[in-house]
């Protein structure tokens, strides 16, 4: 998926307009009213978007290889995350468990064994996800499983534009990775990953690896973020990938 | 409620008044709950606007401030705000602030009207506004440099209350308690000008008039402090609390050369600066007995700590130790004395080596001695000094001063000696000086009187600054001692490390750099006749004479510092990671810029190690290690 374009106004239609003509194309009517929601406009500041932070549990980290086991979605904007409204589910993987992907999320055959299919609960995924911007930590896995797990089930795939918390940090600490000569003289890398990350804005700690905290944990950072480098004011257009 | 978002329950059930809801009814709270993230510096709730959310702290610290913009409590994670408002329908009574980063959880009013309904004790906790619960809350660790960078002035928020010194006892407790003070001025106004003549307290009031029940038409003159401390008007407030540590005083008048502008009590810098070392020093002189004093010496390192964290440099840090180390060992002094009796000739308790020199950190032993009035008959006297001595070298022990390896403590008999013996050791070490008996003594060249009768300790300093910098053989001898310790810095600005033993591939920061510093700046104070026992204060002093050059004094000083809050960091992430603080130092554990700024301060240490040698002519003789 060339997502990246959409990022360029001069080659590529934005992504309301992007939208639009994925709202025509779309067969599938959950698709089709998700499309038909539609999206912000690409000026719209930070602060007037309604977001939703979104995780997945996978059983690896290849979309064409590997299922996703648990899904944790929690809508917020910049001033409050809504934890009432937070929603997780584990659902059963096509492929089955790994034993070192249970020893990361913790969810076992016995758990998944009672769990829905994934098609059972897209009613309510994009009940959530309608009408606002989808916020995740590293957007290969959580964009690239949503493509594949609805191409198996819809028939077609999705797009969608997403704020990465991941790039975010990735973009302030471009030298990350010390060289050789500066790692002799004690640098250490900087860790973009999600608990390291928060921990730089003083964000408590908490007990990972389940989606939904994850995805809590995503929101909250993107709220640091934004106080930390840029303003409420900034255009979603400047944020979004 | 999800059941994901069992984390978010578990931390809220830690602290009231959540930790007694019933976990359903918590269920409920965490279900309605908003998350929001304050950057340190937002605000969070403006003054008078409408609030309809109780805040949950989760991590970070908020300030609350009065309507006049006074502080007014700082709180922090498990602690919850908004409620004034909230139960008077009211728009926000305390503003507040994020003094840190601050992550809030929001619980909605509908839910907190719901909570104050149906939950006794919820409606309890958020109905009181206890003060005990807000000085906890002051107590709290924060973040704040205010100490280091404001004047003392900031603490005076009103004109002196004084009165002249010819007022009557009942007369002077009338104007305190109208004026709401706990210290009054007395003015001798026999000339023209006022001037400050004394000082009375609520604890004067307490325990020297009406526990003796004197008369209420008692002249306050009889019962004032007269020999007053003071400080000047463009002090820290740093410094003002280093003046209290070292004296052990409340109130600090304020003079413009010798007009009075206020009084400084402790109360206002203990606002400034809770769970403090002056707090700390405030708790020790309260304790009953020594198992008390065993109790708060826990809190010695957190003190220790915390003053790290706010940046403090190694002078304030060094005074601070120093000034809770001596109270310990005033208050054992006192509490020895209770339970022995009052003795039997005036006698003054000493202290030596870091913490006279006001130099003190964490790992220390003691270093003590005693000077005894000249009337002492060892026959009759000494089975009550030594039994005292005992009490309090057994008491500082426990409270983790451990004992000297070297002996040099009161209960050492060579160390507990009239004032005659005194001036002879010291005039034996200066005139007739031998090396091997001047490297053991050296300690006694750092020396303070800290109980009793002090005079004899003055007496003790008058006597070395006179005779120590027309002995020329004696300044040899203690320079060449100055000289035994290296800098661990070998050829091309290597680190020098330890080869053997228990600290292999480390370096020792005090042996090889604080102390060798202290020994230097010491050899060149006591030749230019300096009384001052601390190093900065001793560099101060020598700058005077211009015995060492501007330049190599400000590079002398820095050096000082550096190498002193590397070996004080060090001690305090020990601390912090539950390991027993040491001065060893691995180079691989240092920053780049430490290491770099190490190397820097050694050389300076060892380049003045070569001047001394040259000043003094003590290139001959030993050079160990």
């Amino acid at each position: 998926m060339s997502s990246n374009s959409a990022n360029d106004p001069t080659t590529a239609p934005s992504w309301p307009e992007r939208f639009q003509i994925l709202a025509q194309e779309a067969r599938s009517p959950l698709l089709k009213d998700f499309y038909e929601a539609g999206c912000v406009a690409p000026d719209t500041p930070i602060s007037e978007v309604p977001m939703v932070a979104l995780d997945l549990e996978t059983t690896g980290l290849d979309s064409n290889q590997h299922s996703i086991v648990s899904m944790g979605l929690v809508p917020f904007s910049l001033t409050g995350i809504q934890l009432g409204a937070a929603r997780h589910w584990v659902v059963r993987p096509k492929l089955p468990l790994h034993q070192t992907s249970i020893e990361i999320h913790g969810i076992t055959h016995a758990d998944i064994e009672k769990a829905p299919d994934l098609e059972e609960i897209l009613d309510q995924v994009f009940g959530l996800l309608k009408g606002r911007v989808a916020v995740v930590h590293y957007r290969s896995i959580e964009r690239g499983f949503m493509d594949v797990a609805l191409k198996w089930r819809l028939g077609e795939g999705i797009q969608f534009p997403v704020l990465d918390t991941m790039a975010i940090e990735a973009h302030l600490h471009p030298d990350r990775q010390p060289s050789q000569w500066q790692r002799l003289l004690g640098k250490q890398p900087v860790s973009i990953r999600l608990g390291d990350s928060r921990t730089r804005y003083g964000l408590p700690h908490y007990a990972g690896h389940n989606a939904l905290i994850d995805a809590i944990a995503t929101a909250e950072l993107l709220q640091a973020q934004i106080h930390h480098h840029f303003s409420p004011q900034t255009p979603i257009r400047d944020l979004w990938l | 409620m999800q059941a994901e978002l069992i984390d978010i329950r578990n931390h809220m059930a830690h602290y009231p008044p959540f930790d007694e809801m019933p976990e359903d009814l918590l269920d409920q709270v965490v279900g309605n709950i908003e998350v929001e993230y304050f950057r340190a510096g937002s605000t969070i709730l403006e003054f008078g606007t409408a609030n309809h959310w109780l805040y949950y702290i989760r991590s970070g610290a908020v300030e609350l401030f009065r309507r006049s913009g006074e502080l007014y409590s700082r709180i922090s994670e498990g602690e919850i705000f908004g409620q004034f408002g909230l139960l008077m329908k009211q728009n926000v009574r305390f503003p507040a602030t994020a003094l840190e980063d601050t992550l809030v959880y929001r619980i909605p009013e509908e839910t907190f009207q719901y909570l104050f309904k149906s939950d006794d004790s919820f409606a309890d906790y958020v109905e009181v506004e206890d003060k005990s619960r807000l000085r906890s809350a002051l107590s709290r660790r924060e973040k704040s440099n205010e100490l280091m960078t404001s004047r003392v002035t900031r603490l005076i928020s009103r004109e002196p209350v004084c009165a002249p010194c010819t007022v009557r006892l009942q007369e002077a407790a009338r104007i305190m308690t109208d004026n709401g003070v706990s210290a009054l001025l007395l003015m001798d106004s026999d000339s023209d000008h006022p001037r400050l003549k004394g000082i009375i307290t609520d604890r004067d009031l307490r325990t020297r008039a009406v526990t003796e029940a004197l008369p209420s038409e008692t002249p306050i003159s009889e019962i004032m402090t007269e020999d007053l401390i003071t400080i000047r008007t463009s002090a820290f407030i740093f410094e003002a609390m280093l003046t209290m540590l070292h004296n052990n005083v409340h109130h600090l008048p304020l003079m413009d050369k010798d007009e009075v502008r206020g009084v400084i009590a402790l109360a206002d810098i203990v606002k400034y600066e809770s769970q403090s070392s002056l707090y700390l020093v405030s708790n020790i002189h309260r304790q009953k007995d020594s198992s008390g004093l065993k109790k708060i010496s826990r809190d010695v390192r957190d003190s220790f700590v915390r003053m790290v964290n706010e940046d403090a440099n190694s002078h304030m840090i060094g005074s601070a130790m120093a000034g809770i180390g001596r109270s310990f060992t005033q208050r054992l002094l006192e509490l020895g004395e209770e339970k022995l009796g009052p003795p039997p000739i005036p006698y003054c308790f000493m202290a030596l080596g870091s913490m006279a020199r006001d130099e003190q950190l964490v790992v220390t032993d003691q270093d003590n001695a005693m000077i005894l009035d000249d009337s002492f008959v060892p026959e009759e006297h000494d089975s009550y000094f030594l039994a005292l001595a005992k009490f309090v070298s057994d008491g500082l022990a426990e409270c983790g001063y451990t004992y000297c390896t070297g002996e040099i403590m009161a209960t050492n008999q060579k160390w507990r000696q009239p004032l005659k013996v005194w001036k002879d050791y010291f005039t034996d070490w200066i005139e007739n000086p031998k090396a091997e008996a001047l490297l053991n003594s050296n300690i006694f060249f750092d020396l303070d009187g800290i109980h009793g009768k002090t005079d004899f300790a003055e007496d003790l300093k008058s006597l070395v600054a006179e005779k120590a910098s027309n002995s020329q053989r004696f300044l040899t001898l203690l320079a060449r001692n100055a000289l035994n310790r290296t800098p661990p810095i070998g050829f091309f600005r290597n680190f020098v490390l330890e080869e053997d033993g228990q600290h292999r591939k480390s370096f020792n920061l005090k042996r090889r750099g604080t102390a060798p510093l202290s020994d230097l700046i010491r050899v060149h104070a006591l030749a230019c006749g300096s009384r001052a026992q601390n190093s900065f204060e001793r560099l101060k002093v020598i700058g005077k004479t211009k015995l060492i050059l501007d330049d190599d004094l400000g590079n002398l000083r820095d050096a000082l510092e550096f190498i002193a809050i590397v070996r004080i960091r060090h001690q305090a992430l020990a601390i912090e990671s539950g390991h027993e603080p040491d001065n060893n130092v691995h180079p691989e554990d240092l920053s780049p810029f430490e290491r770099s700024h190490l190397k820097d301060a050694f050389q300076v240490v060892s380049n003045a190690q070569k001047f001394l040698r040259f000043r003094y002519n003590a290139g001959v003789g030993r050079n160990v290690q």
